[in-house]
């Protein structure tokens, strides 16, 4: 789990990865070391602020030179909201993320559909599986060409759609992969939907189950 | 000293939420007849020395890596007197 300046949402992160019985390890975004991790979680928050474009200082942040090169000998990574726009950034996931078309921050128990459940971070659920998690974004609308929204759907690439359509979403899009499966981004938050005190359930904790399976089976 | 600007505006088919807002504030304040706005970035760059056609490449790979997102918008590099 990587700590940028402005990160918010690493300790839920890291208790949703505990709670599933994984170790979480912390990671700072200025060290080009990830400490012998499995597998990388980007997650939400306001990195540097959001400046010039959410997640655009973040992709060139010391930690990521060794995230993409590990990402592509195809460690498993999973990018929230925050983390999403910084993968978008980086390029290890096509289309980007713009402000909501509504304009508003949104902050909502969220209806979500499972469309992909092959990779790492998603073979814990069923395909078209229904779950409830929490999203919170004001910039979370994804966009991509016509072209690149009819390959990522042909290809099975949308992992998750929405159930209507909070943020403006092109096709309803929550979360998308890159074309070997390793790299999931994901708008909503699966972390805080891991414990039924405080949150729309637990949901979520599937994410974080998927990959502590796939990286023991592996 | 030269003195280099980047305008980055989002794509034409890009939805563009801020430029929509002012478009709706602008008729509340009494200016009719806007049909559109678009709202974009302006970078000023000062260069050591004079905009040479390798300076300005560089420029351009600023505004391809960093300044803007060729995914969702356009950029364009210009010299200032």
């Amino acid at each position: 789990m990587v700590t940028f300046p402005g990160s918010l949402d690493e300790v839920d992160a890291a208790r949703a990865i505990e709670l599933a019985g994984g170790e979480a390890v912390g990671l700072w975004h200025g060290d080009a070391d990830l400490k012998g991790v499995d597998a990388v979680l980007l997650p939400g928050g306001f990195s540097y602020g959001d400046y010039l474009r959410c997640g655009a200082i973040a992709r060139f942040a010391p930690v990521m030179s060794q995230v993409i090169a590990r990402a592509g000998e195809g460690m498993p990574v999973l990018g929230i909201c925050n983390g999403f726009q910084i993968l978008c950034e980086s390029h290890l996931l096509p289309g980007a993320l713009i402000r909501n078309d509504h304009r508003k921050f949104g902050c909502l128990d969220q209806r979500v559909v499972i469309r992909n459940n092959t990779t790492p971070w998603t073979n814990a659920y069923e395909v078209d599986q229904e779950i409830t998690i929490v999203l919170k974004n004001g910039e979370g609308s994804y966009v991509a060409d016509e072209d690149t929204l009819d390959r990522l759907e042909g290809e099975g690439r949308v992992v998750a759609t929405y159930v209507g359509n909070p943020n403006g979403s092109l096709r309803q899009i929550a979360g998308v992969t890159n074309e070997r499966g390793n790299v999931v981004g994901l708008m909503p938050h699966p972390e805080h939907a891991v414990e039924d005190l405080c949150g729309p359930g637990t949901d979520g904790l599937g994410f974080f189950t998927s990959v502590l399976g796939s990286l023991a089976a592996s | 000293m030269a003195r280099v600007v980047v305008d980055v505006m989002p794509k034409p088919e890009i939805l563009d939420p801020q430029g929509k807002a002012v478009q709706g504030a602008l008729p509340r304040l009494g200016f009719t007849g806007v049909v559109e706005v678009r709202q974009g970035k302006r970078f000023e760059i000062e260069l050591e020395g004079e905009a040479t056609a390798e300076r300005l490449d560089d420029v351009r790979r600023m505004a391809e890596t960093l300044l803007s997102n060729p995914v969702i918008e356009d950029f364009e590099v210009r010299v200032l007197p």
